[in-house]
C-alpha cells in the first residue's frame, strides 16, 4: 500500500490529536538551546514536512508569538494548534511542547539536590557561573542590535531610561512596563480614530 | 494550599510580563524567587539559569519546573508551569481569534513590542547582576572568573568559532573542575610551582 502525505489542513479527529502531540512533543525534545531553535524546527517540519500550514501563516504565527507574553515556542505551539482545531488544539499542542522540558528538568533538579555539595560538581557549576553571566549579557546585544541597526532613536532613549531606572533607581520593571502598555495603549487608539476620521473625510 | 497559591500567583506574573520571549522571564524570575519569596539564594539562582541554558525547552517552563519541584515537589512544577504558561494561552487565544480582524490584532501587536526596549533593559540589567554576583566587584574581583568571563564572550561572539551557549558551558565547567584539580595537586604537593 502506498502511503502518501496528504498536504493541507488535516481532519481533526483522536488520531490527529495523537499525532499533534507527538510532532509538538518530539519537536520540543530535540530543540536544544531555547525558543527561537524551535521555532525554525517547526517551521520546517508543520510547514514543509507535514504540510499542515502555509509558509505566510507560518510567518504570521511566529510573528505573532514573539511579540506576545511568554516563551515564542509554547506561543508559536499555541497558535499552530489553534489553527489545526481551535482551543482543544491549542491544549494539545502546549501540552506536548511542555512536557519535555518538565520531564528533563525533573530528573535534573533531583540530579542536582543529589549532587549539591559534591566538591567537583561545586566548581564545575562556579566554573559555569561566569559564562552564564556572558550568555545572557550577550543575549541583551543580540536584542539591543535591531535597534542600532535601524536607528529607532525613541526606542534606544526608552532603553537608556529603563536601564537606567531598574538598574540604578531599582524601579519595578512590572511597573515600567504597565506604565508603557496604558501610554502605548492610548497612543495606538487615538492613531486609529484619527485615521478613521481621515477615511470618512476622503470620502 | 498558601504555597501552592503563590507559586501559582507568582509565576503568573512572570508568564504575564515575560513580554518578547524567554529570557525576558529572567529578571522577573530573579525579583520573584530570590527578592520577594527566598525561594532561592542568587547561587542557586545562577546555577538554575545554568542548568535552564543547558536543557532544551525555554528558560520560563525549564525555570517553573526546577523552582515548582524544589518548593513544592512534582505538584507545584504542575502549578508553577500552569501558572505560567496560562497568561500567554490566553492572550494567544485572543490573538488568535483576532487573527481575520487585522487592524485590532495590529494594534495589540503595537501595544506590546513597544516594550521592547523596556524588556532589553531589564535583561540587561539582570545579565549585570549576574555578573556582578560572578566575578566580584571592584573592591573585591574574582580574578580567575573575570578571564573565565572573558574567554566565555569571546567564544560565544566569535564567528569563527562555532560554538553555542552549551559547549561554552562545557568549556566553564572544565575549567572550574581542572582548577580545583590543580589547587588539589598543589595542597598534596604533587605538584610544586
Amino acid at each position: 500500500m502506498k502511503t502518501e502525505i496528504k498536504k493541507g489542513k488535516p481532519e481533526v479527529n483522536v488520531k490527529f490529536f495523537l499525532r499533534l502531540f507527538w510532532e509538538t512533543f518530539t519537536l520540543s525534545m530535540s530543540g536544544f538551546g531555547g525558543g527561537f531553535v524551535i521555532v525554525s524546527l517547526m517551521r520546517k517540519k508543520m510547514v514543509a514536512k507535514l504540510g499542515w500550514i502555509d509558509q505566510d501563516e507560518m510567518m504570521d504565527f511566529v510573528i505573532i508569538a514573539q511579540s506576545a507574553p511568554g516563551s515564542a515556542s509554547v506561543n508559536v505551539a499555541m497558535m499552530v494548534g489553534y489553527h489545526l482545531a481551535r482551543t482543544p488544539g491549542a491544549l494539545v499542542a502546549t501540552l506536548g511542547t511542555v512536557l519535555p522540558p518538565m520531564i528533563i528538568v525533573s530528573i535534573i533538579s533531583v540530579i542536582y539536590t543529589i549532587l549539591q555539595g559534591n566538591v567537583w560538581v561545586d566548581a564545575a557549576f562556579l566554573g559555569m557561573r561566569p559564562v552564564v553571566a556572558a550568555i545572557v549579557l550577550q543575549v541583551s546585544w543580540k536584542f539591543f542590535k535591531p535597534f542600532l541597526k535601524v536607528k529607532a532613536i525613541p526606542a534606544i532613549l526608552l532603553f537608556i531610561i529603563s536601564f537606567v531606572l531598574l538598574y540604578i533607581l531599582k524601579v519595578s520593571m512590572i511597573a515600567l512596563i504597565l506604565v508603557m502598555l496604558a501610554l502605548s495603549t492610548t497612543a495606538n487608539l487615538l492613531d486609529m480614530r484619527r485615521r478613521k476620521k481621515r477615511m470618512e473625510e476622503d470620502i | 494550599m498558601m504555597l501552592y497559591l503563590q507559586l501559582f500567583l507568582s509565576f503568573f506574573q512572570i508568564g504575564l510580563f515575560s513580554i518578547g520571549g524567554g529570557y525576558v522571564a529572567m529578571p522577573l524570575l530573579q525579583h520573584q524567587t530570590v527578592d520577594l519569596h527566598g525561594w532561592l539564594t542568587q547561587a542557586q539562582f545562577i546555577d538554575l539559569i545554568t542548568i535552564a541554558e543547558m536543557v532544551p525547552g525555554s528558560m520560563s517552563i525549564n525555570s517553573a519546573t526546577f523552582i515548582g519541584i524544589k518548593i513544592a515537589g512534582i505538584p507545584g512544577a504542575i502549578v508553577a508551569i500552569v501558572g505560567n504558561i496560562l497568561p500567554s494561552f490566553i492572550i494567544m487565544l485572543i490573538l488568535a481569534k483576532l487573527y481575520e480582524h487585522f487592524s485590532e490584532q495590529r494594534i495589540i501587536r503595537n501595544v506590546l513590542t513597544s516594550v521592547r526596549p523596556i524588556v532589553v533593559a531589564a535583561i540587561l540589567t539582570a545579565a549585570l547582576i549576574l555578573l556582578e554576583f560572578a566575578v566580584g566587584t571592584f573592591k573585591q574581583p574574582n580574578i580567575f572568573a573575570i578571564i573565565v568571563f572573558l574567554l566565555a564572550y569571546t567564544l560565544l561572539s566569535s564567528k569563527r568559532i562555532p560554538m553555542g551557549p552549551v559547549s561554552v558551558l562545557g568549556v566553564g565547567a572544565l575549567v572550574g573542575v581542572a582548577k580545583l584539580g590543580i589547587v588539589y595537586l598543589l595542597e598534596a604537593g604533587i605538584v610544586v610551582i
